[in-house]
């Protein structure tokens, strides 16, 4: 799960993280008045999305004056705002962050994340801050500082001190480094999150240490000991089929192809959705309906893919070994009644009462194309999309 | 000969009395797996269809001399019951549970440092050498007694090429699924390592996915350290940037972890790649005669 950068902030800000004095807004006018509160100018405005490269896209704006302040609020607040990552789109601003400008010296980078090699949290740094992380690992990896960490001893200070001088820091420097690097790995490790970026860290010209921008994102599998972080998300920033989706506990992501594919196991469904591009189609989706599915979730699958207009066709691919393959094609049955499948389908099952499965659906008097293995279920629903 | 486990390992289910572990304890004592007992806390005295259930693992191990361990406890305990089996000193434990967080994984990777114990998972279908021992969730009746070794990050990918052998007649050594998750008990290199000094694993596939570079690992050791002729199957190559394909590790970050990447490493070490993953069986006999 992710959330916005204000809200990143309000979590680094409870364990002592030096974040600039700001406030989000819904409307121009509240802009005016945090900005007014929170002192002199000049101020910066953020656009909050799930989203980076706000900069790029015309999303982080500087202002001189309340009156400014309003009124460029006023311009990005309901904007379709397109950075490298929104896709050509975009997305629509709907919250923004009124922070207190800062003078920037040195601009740094740190993050923690939990390293798969080492199968430990670890903690990246660099002097290259306000850049592209991945094209500095990619070009000059050795201006990238790992340094991992020991579960039961946690962040050293030692280690924070090491990270400091190789920055570059100096005098009060180091010790503001150890108390936010110290307080960066406690809000990662107490909220069970998969990334905590902060990029840029900056130097400001007075001296200080400050985390100037901040990202989130959270273990879902750990959300459910995490109720205020929870309560943070925020829907509009996530896809609708989704949403939908996460309700019926089927792991569904959207995809821009016209074939939609229902399958068991997330393994399975990936290479189902490969073995359909090889075969010169476009996959509409990626649906694991789990190993445990019920009739009721396949149902709901077939609905969820079925309201996607870009649908076309739907490739069934369910290989049972938990799941029984009647109980598939009951669901597949109980959907085709409910919602009506008017497009192609074509059905592979494979494994616990397959016969039984397939007699189901033959006796269904449904119009269904069985597939005998993947390849050949992959050609005929792909040939059956093209006519 | 074969991997992990045999004829002789004796297997107790942690979780015996909830739905899922029942079933599936059922299955593996009907496939021919010593299924000697149950732990479930607070329940120990008890039997639940004629398994002994049992307060702790160490209780149950004591009684029972079991040396391997299944988890089906749900993910908010799941880390404690991994450590418990641990304590126990089993041989091995496959824990078959989805959603430990990884925080949680973290610290009991940590508690395995210095211990006899090897872990297999979580979020995986479990281990199995046909026609002796059933430890998860795949159904047993599609695998056959063999020489192709089989290790794999997913379980119906696993099947799927398990079914593709079977079905031409090639069966199958060991089994193992080491799990969808960013951090598991046991990684691919450690899977080839034992198939490779297993005599009766003749050739391995080694089914992967997007995310990480466990794969570029093992195509390295199956370079530097391998005979055994090795084919492979890597799933996600449609996967777009970013978004998390089902299990917790399946992501491509920061433009690494593509399947891309990971078959010009595996193709560079002479292992064989299947195109589709209808093809597995295929691409292991290109370079492997039975």
């Amino acid at each position: 799960m992710n959330i916005h950068e204000y809200q990143a902030k309000e979590i680094l800000r409870k364990y002592g993280v030096a974040v600039p004095d700001g406030h989000v807004t819904y409307n121009s006018a509240s802009a005016r008045d945090w900005a007014k509160r929170l002192g002199d100018g000049p101020w910066v405005l953020k656009a909050q999305i799930h989203a980076g490269g706000r900069g790029k896209g015309g999303g982080v704006k500087l202002a001189h004056t309340p009156d400014e302040v309003k009124r460029i609020a006023r311009e990005m607040i309901g904007m379709t705002l397109v950075t490298p990552q929104t896709g050509p789109e975009g997305k629509i601003v709907k919250r923004i962050l009124v922070e207190k400008g800062s003078r920037i010296a040195r601009e740094l980078y740190v993050s923690l994340l939990v390293d798969r090699g080492t199968s430990k949290v670890t903690l990246m740094a660099s002097t290259e801050g306000g850049m592209d992380i991945e094209e500095v690992a990619e070009k000059t990896p050795e201006k990238i500082l790992k340094e991992p960490i020991d579960p039961l001893i946690g962040l050293a200070p030692f280690q924070c001190r090491k990270i400091a001088f190789a920055l570059g820091l100096e005098g009060k420097q180091v010790n503001q480094a150890v108390q936010l690097l110290g307080g960066l790995y406690k809000a990662f490790i107490e909220s069970d999150c998969s990334l905590l970026e902060v990029n840029p860290l900056v130097v400001t010209a007075e001296g200080d240490l400050i985390a100037l921008d901040a990202k989130l994102n959270f273990d879902d599998n750990a959300l459910f000991r995490h109720r205020l972080i929870r309560d943070m998300r925020d829907y509009d920033e996530e896809d609708p089929f989704e949403i939908e989706a996460t309700q019926y506990d089927l792991s569904y992501i959207a995809l821009d192809g016209n074939i939609g594919c229902l399958v068991n196991g997330a393994g399975l469904a990936m290479a189902t959705m490969d073995i359909i591009k090889h075969y010169g189609g476009e996959p509409a989706n990626f649906l694991d309906v789990g190993g445990g599915a019920t009739i009721e979730r396949v149902t709901e699958a077939f609905k969820l893919i079925l309201s996607d207009e870009k649908v076309k066709g739907i490739l069934v691919n369910i290989f049972g070994g938990i799941m029984r393959c009647d109980f598939i094609a009951t669901g597949i049955i109980e959907a085709a009644k409910q919602v009506g499948i008017t497009v192609p389908l074509v059905v592979r099952l494979e494994g616990t009462n397959v016969e039984k499965g397939k007699r189901l659906l033959a006796e269904s008097g449904l119009n269904i194309v069985t597939a005998d293995g993947m390849a050949d279920a992959a050609e005929k629903i792909v040939k059956a999309v093209k006519g | 000969m074969s991997i992990l486990v045999d004829k002789n390992t004796k297997v107790i289910t942690q979780g015996i009395t909830g739905a899922t572990g029942l079933f599936h304890a059922k299955a593996a004592r009907e496939y021919g797996t010593q299924m000697v007992g149950g732990v479930t806390p607070g329940k120990g005295g008890t039997q639940i269809e004629d398994f002994p259930v049992f307060n702790t693992v160490s209780e149950a191990v004591r009684e029972t001399g079991a040396n391997a361990s299944v988890i089906y406890v749900p993910p908010t305990q799941c880390a404690d019951a991994i450590m418990e089996a641990i304590d126990a000193e089993l041989d091995l434990i496959c824990c078959i549970t989805e959603g430990v967080p990884v925080l949680d994984m973290v610290k009991v990777k940590h508690y395995l440092q210095g211990k006899k114990t090897r872990l297999v998972g979580p979020n995986c279908p479990g281990v199995i050498t046909p026609g002796q021992c059933k430890i998860g969730i795949m159904p047993g009746y599609i695998h056959k007694p063999g020489p192709v070794g089989i290790v794999s990050r997913s379980g119906t990918l696993t099947y799927e090429a398990v079914w593709q052998l079977t079905t031409q007649g090639i069966g199958q050594s060991t089994c193992v699924g080491i799990g969808g998750d960013p951090v598991n008990g046991t990684n691919f290199v450690d899977v080839l390592a034992m198939f490779q000094d297993d005599p009766a694993t003749e050739a391995v596939i080694m089914i992967g996915e997007i995310g990480g570079n466990a794969e570029e690992e093992a195509a390295r050791f199956v370079c530097e350290k391998m005979t055994k002729p090795v084919a492979a199957f890597i799933a996600g190559a449609t996967a777009p940037p970013g978004k998390r394909m089902g299990h917790a590790g399946a992501i491509i970050s920061g433009g690494k972890g593509t399947a891309a990447e990971k078959i010009a490493v595996l193709e560079s070490c002479k292992i064989s790649v299947a195109a589709t993953p209808a093809e597995m069986a295929q691409a292991l006999l290109k370079v492997y005669k039975p």
